[in-house]
């Protein structure tokens, strides 16, 4: 059934859709929203979960790890500041191969302080073992709660999904709400293999010397490459229930293209509309938008890409002291597979609307202009 | 694809404005996108917000810059902000007005109405007299002069996004609606 | 190493590092490892003296004191020899000795 919501509340009914039992979270604006709508949703018996109060972030990843520890299908939300809280838990829910599904609304980091949008926030997790998934629209959040939980409890990775304040979060659009019924087939149960049992006790998480540690690794590596695949699955499954397709990639107009715009989040949904007018224009561009950058979709990426002329990458975060993340990322893809030219934009920091204009001006610059190794600041006011 | 900004003041209702906007939309069958502009609202500082209406799912996600129409909700606005900043030639400003249209001078390129979105909410009990609730009045006046919307959308508009008061509302909305000469 | 991981209806045997579970979840287990291999002075209660006060059951941090037929018993299989029982008891019923003599 349609419905009209805010990006915020497609997170809150893909919580309640996915039939979570535990909810804890502290409020942060723009997240507020989404916990806020939950815990409606559990006091009005909506949803047979346990929401649990906490007192920081840090405390809000470390109940959704005990609970997801004893088999609870567990969910949290944060931002910004809030995710940075909650670092070294992200790790323990990694390693510990917890499938938390958590939604991080992309703030800037402060200072200065900023409640707008920038990637920096989810992106200083990236090496925390969780999967991330940039969504690019309200319907994309939902059904990525769904499809990040039936991942997740497969690999045994939680899942971060992210989406811009403000453009997604506060947005009102049109959401088409699985049934549920659907969904529970979709989504049975979650049953694990380990988990805390009273009547089975065994020690989680215990000092675990060099016999072992290096293997752990090893096997979240496995995990995350076989996660490729399963989020491929996933979505098909998905498509065949809703008729929404999901990958890793979401290649836009890339088959003849001779340059491929490379974006994520809302910028990527602009860059769309940008395409179409410079197509208008006789300039064959597509656009490229990463949806999941871990696991990596290095192979998915490549069989877009190869046979361009030239790649921009356009990314609302920075790496200081050296680029865009989502450059990086691409580039290292590439090397040793093709040799293809990048030009490397940032864009949007901190909430910086991210025009169709500014995108068409982007491109345009990287269209007749070959250096790949500067940096380009677009509407840097310096 | 129709893209509208609101004028208010903080507290007006001008981000509900755009919802209730969108929900009418919404009803009739269409595609919609509202949101604020991104600031930091206070009560009675200028504050935007902006729908955007289509017949296919809206893929741009940046504010409106070039918008087809405009909605002022509170007159005293036009003192302070340019309410016509890239309006494109041809298009509407709607503005809560107990003046005659011709009382506002945007010059010639754009068509102008007003509509007495104050005495209407006053009238049906929204809001308080010094802080009266105008939007679903104002709604009720847009599906008038454009027809993008008609009256029963944003009915049901109004009984989907309000939480109360929806009779009142509606009133509002219908008057405003019967009031308002058609472009 | 062999040990069952049973929860719900799927044991898990680990035999080494290729079949360990992903997670570091019952890695080890104290049947095989008898920390009592770790002790130098082994602590001797003197049952004349004790007064079944279980002070000393109470406070052995391992624990490696139970209780069987209403006394305090060391299991030397876990005992470290930390003395915590014998400075503790209020009667001096735990005395020691040095191991390997």
């Amino acid at each position: 059934m349609k419905k009209t919501m805010m990006g915020n509340y497609a997170a809150s009914w893909g919580a309640q859709l996915a039939r979570v039992q535990v909810i804890a979270a502290y409020p942060i604006t723009p997240q507020t929203l989404i916990v806020e709508k939950l815990s409606d949703i559990v006091a009005d018996g909506e949803l047979d979960a346990k929401f649990i109060k906490v007192e920081s972030e840090h405390s809000a990843m470390a109940a959704c790890i005990g609970a997801s520890a004893t088999g609870a299908r567990a969910y949290t939300a944060t931002s910004a500041q809030g995710l940075a809280l909650m670092h070294e838990m992200l790790h323990w829910a990694g390693l510990a191969r917890l499938p938390i599904v958590m939604t991080n609304v992309n703030r800037a980091m402060a200072p200065g302080w900023s409640i707008w949008a920038d990637q920096n926030d989810s992106l200083s997790q990236r090496d925390t073992g969780w999967m991330q998934i940039y969504a690019s629209s309200a319907q994309e959040i939902l059904d990525s709660t769904l499809i990040g939980y039936k991942v997740s409890e497969k690999v045994l990775l939680p899942t971060l999904i992210s989406f811009d304040a403000f453009f997604l979060s506060h947005t009102m659009e049109v959401v088409d709400m699985p049934e549920i019924e659907l969904i529970d087939k979709y989504l049975p149960p979650y049953k694990p293999d380990y988990k805390m049992d009273v009547n089975d006790p065994r020690s989680f998480g215990a000092l675990t010397d060099e016999q072992y540690y290096y293997e752990f690794r090893y096997k979240m590596q496995k995990a995350m490459d076989e996660a490729v695949d399963i989020i491929k699955e996933a979505g098909k499954e998905y498509e065949k229930i809703t008729g929404r397709a999901y990958g890793l990639v979401h290649p836009y107009r890339c088959e003849d293209a001779d340059m491929i715009l490379v974006t994520s989040g809302t910028i990527a949904d602009t860059t769309n509309v940008a395409v179409d007018e410079l197509r208008a224009e006789g300039k064959k561009v597509g656009n490229l938008r990463i949806r999941v950058i871990r696991p990596y979709p290095k192979k998915e990426i490549l069989e877009v890409v190869k046979g361009v002329k030239k790649l921009a990458v356009i990314d609302r975060n920075i790496s200081p002291g050296y680029s865009g993340i989502f450059s990086q990322e691409l580039k290292s893809a590439l090397y040793n597979e093709v040799d293809i030219p990048v030009r490397s934009y940032i864009a949007g920091l901190g909430g910086r609307d991210v025009k169709i204009e500014d995108i068409k001006d982007m491109a345009n610059d990287a269209l007749k202009n070959d250096a790949p190794n500067d940096l380009i600041w677009k509407g840097v006011k310096i | 694809m129709i893209e509208i900004r609101m004028h208010g003041r903080g507290g007006q209702g001008a981000v509900k404005a755009s919802f209730v906007l969108a929900e009418a939309a919404f009803q009739g069958g269409k595609y919609v996108q509202a949101f604020p502009r991104f600031g930091v609202e206070r009560r009675g500082a200028p504050v935007e917000a902006f729908t955007r209406i289509d017949d296919k799912p809206v893929q741009i996600r940046s504010q409106i810059y070039y918008p087809d129409g405009v909605i002022v909700l509170d007159p005293s606005l036009t003192e302070v902000v340019d309410v016509t900043k890239g309006l494109k030639k041809g298009g509407w400003i709607l503005v809560n007005s107990d003046k005659e249209p011709d009382f506002f001078d945007f010059g010639d390129d754009y068509k102008v109405y007003t509509v007495d979105a104050t005495e209407i909410a006053v009238q049906n009990k929204l809001g308080s007299r010094t802080a009266p609730i105008v939007n679903t009045a104002i709604v009720g006046a847009f599906a008038k002069l454009t027809g993008i919307v008609t009256i029963d959308a944003v009915f049901k508009g109004i009984d989907s996004s309000i939480p109360r008061f929806q009779e009142e509302n509606k009133r509002a909305a219908k008057q405003a609606y019967d009031e308002i000469e058609s472009g | 190493m062999v040990i069952k991981f049973q929860n719900n209806d799927k044991p898990v045997i680990i035999t080494g590092a290729k079949d360990m579970p992903p997670m570091a979840a019952a890695l080890g287990s104290m049947l095989q490892n008898k920390t009592g291999s770790w002790r130098n002075v082994r602590p001797i209660i003197d049952y004349d003296k004790c007064i079944k006060c279980f002070i000393c059951w109470k406070v052995c941090p391992e624990p490696a004191i139970k209780i069987v037929d209403e006394l305090p018993v060391i299991d030397y299989d876990y005992c470290k020899g930390c003395l915590m029982c014998a400075e503790e008891c209020p009667k001096d019923a735990i005395d020691f000795e040095k191991e390997g003599k």
